[in-house]
């Protein structure tokens, strides 16, 4: 098993409870998935010319302070953390990759959840009945976001094999379901120069779309290009700076409902998930089709 | 007992859990009321599941996973969509759903009914055994797959692989089949045929003619339709 919610604000006028809403739809999803569970949120873009990181460490003592000093005599400017949790997001003049090989070199017991100019990343192992709670997610305002609680199968139980999986250009992946050719599909991939952080399958599929996307395919045309290339089970709930993406293997075993109001669209692997959210009894609500590409996205504002 | 005057009973499963609703309807005595109204399901699962008398139960809203599963002699309406596998392994009685059916709906079912009101989607009367199935929407893929006995009617579309692996069940669709599966194919409309599939119309209060339908079932080509392989045993 595994739950997967999603839920994209289309006025606005719930950005403000966005993450309140979305720690309900963990709450409802945590049957389906007890072993961990995490979030991306898509919100307080970061000024040209800066990235925004999320970080996880593992040692509960963890400086971010002095991290934010090594960060800004690295990278100047100043570094004030964001914690939540085991989690803190910086804003840093620098670009993924300097990032990432700054923190490789310099504090390898640290772990980058996410690089981009939207998405931040929480994830954790534990009872996800806990972790809105945890990551303060009641007072987090957002645009759109995607949740996941995992059941995991093929891989091991650990915070860095949780979802979502971030795979660069603000792109992440929620997953239900699990692949069959991920061993290859990887090993291709590693070819093409990308690197992979867990033996996960999920993480094959969301560096996939992003290796498609670096290759100038839409998020549409990557998903269905997924269709081909990968075997196996899923339900994908994919993010970008933009919005959300749905989409289902032709087979569908794995379940997805999606629900929408002139305010929100969102989708939950069941209608529990979604049974939380404003105005629910006026939505439509509908299952989507095996094989089709669902996308919504907002114009951008730069 | 009189139906007009008898009290219904109300039980809010935004207070009461699925388990305290499930054992009230089985614990109901010869004397205890007839008839329910579940409120709040907020897609809860196993709504409603193995009763065993007639019963008329009325669920306001939508639900998870195995509503009205291996339902006997009662009544269920849901007034919403259904999860996975509604009314599956149903014996008898009636099952309706005002909504959506996801995936599997009445897979299994050995009796009674299962009427859908939106659409059905992949697997429905999946393994059927004997229970009639009628939605007024299309169907998806693989419906009626090893369908064994019963009826499936469809009264929109259905989706890829209809009828695979089909054995004796009768499946009737009004609109486009995407494709049929091994084994399954398009079959004369017969008179006994066009009555059965009049009386499900009628009987589910579709204003619909027999006429408008075509009939699918088993070529009966595959191993285990051919007696020259019961030799091998």
């Amino acid at each position: 098993m595994c739950g997967i919610a999603g839920l994209f604000s289309k006025t606005g006028t719930i950005d403000e409870e966005l993450g309140a809403r979305l720690g309900q739809m963990i709450g409802e999803l945590a049957d389906r998935g007890p072993d961990s569970a995490g979030v991306a949120l898509y919100r307080s873009p970061a000024p040209a010319g800066t990235s925004k990181v999320s970080i996880y460490s593992p040692d509960p003592d963890c400086s971010w302070a002095s991290l934010g000093g090594e960060l800004s005599e690295a990278f100047g400017g100043t570094h004030e953390p964001e914690v939540r949790a085991s989690h803190a997001v910086f804003v840093v003049e620098a670009d993924d990759d300097s990032i990432r090989s700054w923190i490789a070199a310099h504090h390898p017991e640290l772990r980058v959840m996410s690089v981009g100019e939207r998405i931040e990343i929480f994830k954790e192992k534990g009872d996800p009945r806990r972790f809105a709670e945890r990551f303060g997610l009641d007072s987090v305002s957002a645009s759109h976001a995607l949740a996941h609680t995992r059941m995991a199968t093929e891989s091991r139980v650990s915070t860095e094999h949780s979802h979502p999986f971030a795979s660069g250009l603000d792109v992440c992946l929620v997953h239900n379901g699990s692949l069959s050719n991920h061993n290859r599909l990887r090993l291709e991939l590693e070819y093409e120069g990308i690197h992979f952080d867990t033996d996960n399958d999920s993480e094959v599929a969301a560096r996939y779309l992003t290796w498609r996307l670096s290759q100038g395919a839409t998020l549409t045309e990557a998903l269905e290009h997924s269709l081909e290339d990968l075997d196996g089970f899923f339900t994908f709930a994919v993010g970008t700076a933009e919005g959300l993406a749905v989409l289902r293997d032709p087979i569908a075993c794995k379940p997805a409902v999606l629900a929408e109001t002139d305010d929100w669209v969102a989708i939950g692997s069941e209608y529990r998930a979604l049974a939380v959210l404003p105005g629910v009894a006026d939505a439509e609500l509908w299952e989507p089709e095996p094989g089709r590409v669902y996308l919504w996205e907002r114009a951008r504002v730069t | 007992m009189t139906g007009s005057t008898q009290a219904i009973e109300e039980l809010d499963l935004g207070a009461d859990s699925v388990r305290e609703l499930n054992q009230r309807l089985h614990d109901v005595s010869a004397s205890g009321p007839t008839h329910w109204r579940v409120v709040n399901p907020g897609g809860a699962h196993a709504v409603a599941v193995g009763l065993d008398a007639e019963l008329e139960v009325d669920i306001e809203g939508h639900v998870g996973y195995y509503c009205a599963g291996m339902n006997k002699s009662a009544t269920v309406r849901v007034r919403g969509n259904c999860g996975t596998g509604v009314a599956e392994n149903i014996m008898s009685g009636e099952v309706l759903v005002s909504g959506n059916a996801s995936q599997s709906a009445a897979a299994s079912g050995r009796g009674g009914m299962l009427v859908v009101e939106g659409d059905a989607s992949a697997r429905c009367g999946i393994s059927m055994k004997g229970v009639e199935i009628l939605v007024r929407g299309s169907v998806g893929h693989m419906s009626a797959f090893m369908a064994q006995k019963g009826v499936l009617v469809v009264c929109g579309d259905a989706g890829e692989a209809l009828g695979d692996s089909i054995y004796e069940a009768h499946v009737y669709v009004r609109g486009a089949v995407a494709s049929l599966g091994a084994d399954c194919i398009e079959k004369e409309m017969g008179e006994q045929h066009a009555a059965e599939l009049q009386g499900l119309l009628d009987r589910a209060g579709t204003a619909l003619s027999a006429d408008e339908f075509r009939r699918y079932g088993s070529a009966r080509a595959l191993y285990n339709f051919t007696v020259d392989n019961a030799s091998q045993y």
